[in-house]
């Protein structure tokens, strides 16, 4: 039976095949089945015969756009760090692209880690990703040896069992809550544009957080740090964590410590979603990549609210938008001062502004 | 020094203010040299503007132990820099919210402009910043205890 994820594998390769033998692209880069059951793995074919091994399915929960700015890297011809660019246009690079992704190719380009003319980008309309860990949950966290997909559900087989499962209730949360689920850029459509869902409140998650005092906010969020290991994989799974050096690998000043005492951990989490605040396109990488199962997409849900509270902007919608931390307006927002609590004095407002 | 040891001893909350060079910290000074009496609870840092406040700094002083954390600049329009003060404005609105969000406090990070005339100004924020974090008591969130 043909699926829209198998149709959609079939184009791929097909257009990769073409991208890769006619020379326009050096590399490609998709998934391929990966070693376990319902994982995937990012995948760069080089070769037109390599084309053959791209999967497309409900399973490719990584962030594409993550791999961008070293494999761009890594197809131009090798030079020393002063010798200057090689003269013609440099090699580029084909990659598929869902609304989340190309809203971080965006976000890549705008700060200049990668270059709009060395991409060739597949624009896929996402149908929204499973969660792993939410599958396992359903089979109460028993081995899982086989999962076949079909249009709506999946048939997750395993020692002793054989369940059949519907997919939206495995799609991830912010899959679920996606109001863009088809690229913002590209240069090929492959299969057909999804109709935006209807989602009755995007921030519901964080809005229920709100609702907490700070009391119970602050037991919720060490909670949910607590089985943090620092292993990084949320950091390396982003797509906008590309800095040479992380602020968590800083030795001098040491912002963070090595220990997994919370106090270390909370910072971690604190200062790992706000250097996302306004770049963060809600791909949930992160929590996808998690061994340990925290949320921590609801701390850059919150930073994404607020920017689109306060500053009206959505990350990646626009090449020609500048990130909202990047600009300023005169009238910005300031009602978090103290100055507005405590009032100006008069004689000190006549001293300063003409 | 355990926790309950400080309380007995008559705690007092000790403030991490962050002035930038032109304006508060020549405010500062003016209510120094006017004698306006404000409480001693703050520790100043000079640093060259508002903007250069990076969240980093403000939890590495929750961190080692800050009870409150002030941060100060110029009024909009008047940095030094031009714009300094109207990008950390950015920066500030949305970190105060998350890190409300995530439970720390409001009131143990406060932001404010004051301009170097404004003497007066300033011990009234101090008053204010240090009434509010007194309320709060010590802080424990965000304390690393070594």
């Amino acid at each position: 039976m043909s699926t829209t994820n198998s149709t959609i594998t079939e184009d791929i390769r097909a257009k990769a095949k073409q991208l890769l033998s006619s020379g326009e692209v050096a590399a490609f880069l998709g998934f391929t089945t990966g070693t376990l059951p319902m994982t995937m793995r990012p995948f760069v074919a080089r070769r037109p015969e390599d084309a053959e091994r791209l999967v497309w399915n409900s399973f490719c929960v990584m962030n594409l756009a993550n791999y961008l700015p070293d494999l761009l890297k890594s197809v131009e011809p090798p030079r020393g760090p002063k010798d200057p660019p090689p003269e013609g246009p440099l090699p580029k690079v084909g990659v598929l692209a869902t609304g989340c992704w190309s809203r971080n190719i965006v976000v890549q380009i705008q700060e200049n880690q990668v270059q709009r003319d060395r991409l060739v980008i597949l624009g896929i309309g996402s149908r929204g990703m499973v969660d792993r860990k939410k599958v396992l949950a359903q089979v109460d966290g028993r081995e899982v040896w086989t999962s076949e997909e079909g249009e709506h559900s999946l048939v997750i087989e395993g020692p002793g069992f054989k369940k059949e499962i519907q997919r939206w209730d495995v799609v991830r949360d912010n899959c679920q809550t996606c109001i863009h689920p088809n690229p913002v850029i590209y240069d090929y459509q492959v299969g057909q544009p999804v109709s935006p869902r209807e989602v009755k409140d995007r921030f519901r998650q964080v809005n229920e957080i709100e609702a907490m005092s700070s009391e119970e906010r602050w037991s919720w969020f060490q909670e949910e740090i607590s089985s943090c290991i620092r292993c990084y994989a949320c950091r390396n799974a982003c797509p906008l964590c590309y800095c040479p050096t992380c602020f968590v690998d800083d030795s001098r000043p040491q912002w963070v410590g090595k220990s997994i005492d919370l106090a270390d951990t909370s910072i971690f989490h604190i200062l790992r979603a706000y250097h996302c605040a306004g770049r963060c396109t809600d791909c949930g990488a992160c929590e996808s990549a998690c061994p340990m199962g925290i949320h921590m997409r609801l701390f850059t849900k919150k930073l994404e609210k607020d920017v689109l509270e306060l500053y009206g902007t959505e990350a990646g919608m626009d090449p020609d938008v500048p990130l909202p931390l990047t600009t300023y307006k005169e009238d910005d927002p300031q009602n978090f001062l103290i100055t507005e609590a405590v009032g100006q004095t008069s004689e000190a407002g006549e001293g300063v502004k003409p | 020094m355990d926790k309950t040891s400080v309380q007995k001893k008559e705690w007092e909350p000790k403030i991490i203010a962050f002035l930038c060079n032109w304006c508060s910290y020549a405010g500062a000074d003016l209510a120094g040299v006017s004698r306006f009496q404000y409480p001693p609870n703050i520790r100043v840092v000079r640093v060259p503007c508002s903007g250069r406040m990076s969240p980093n700094i403000l939890l590495d002083a929750l961190k080692a132990g800050a009870d409150g954390v002030l941060v100060s600049g110029c009024h909009p329009g008047d940095c030094h820099y031009i714009s300094g003060n109207l990008f950390a404005r950015r920066r500030f609105a949305i970190f105060k919210s998350l890190i409300e969000f995530l439970g720390i406090e409001p009131g143990r990070l406060n932001f404010s402009w004051i301009s170097a005339a404004e003497g007066e100004q300033f011990a009234k924020v101090v008053k204010e910043v240090t009434e509010r974090v007194r309320a709060l008591g010590p802080a424990r969130r965000l304390v690393k205890e070594i």
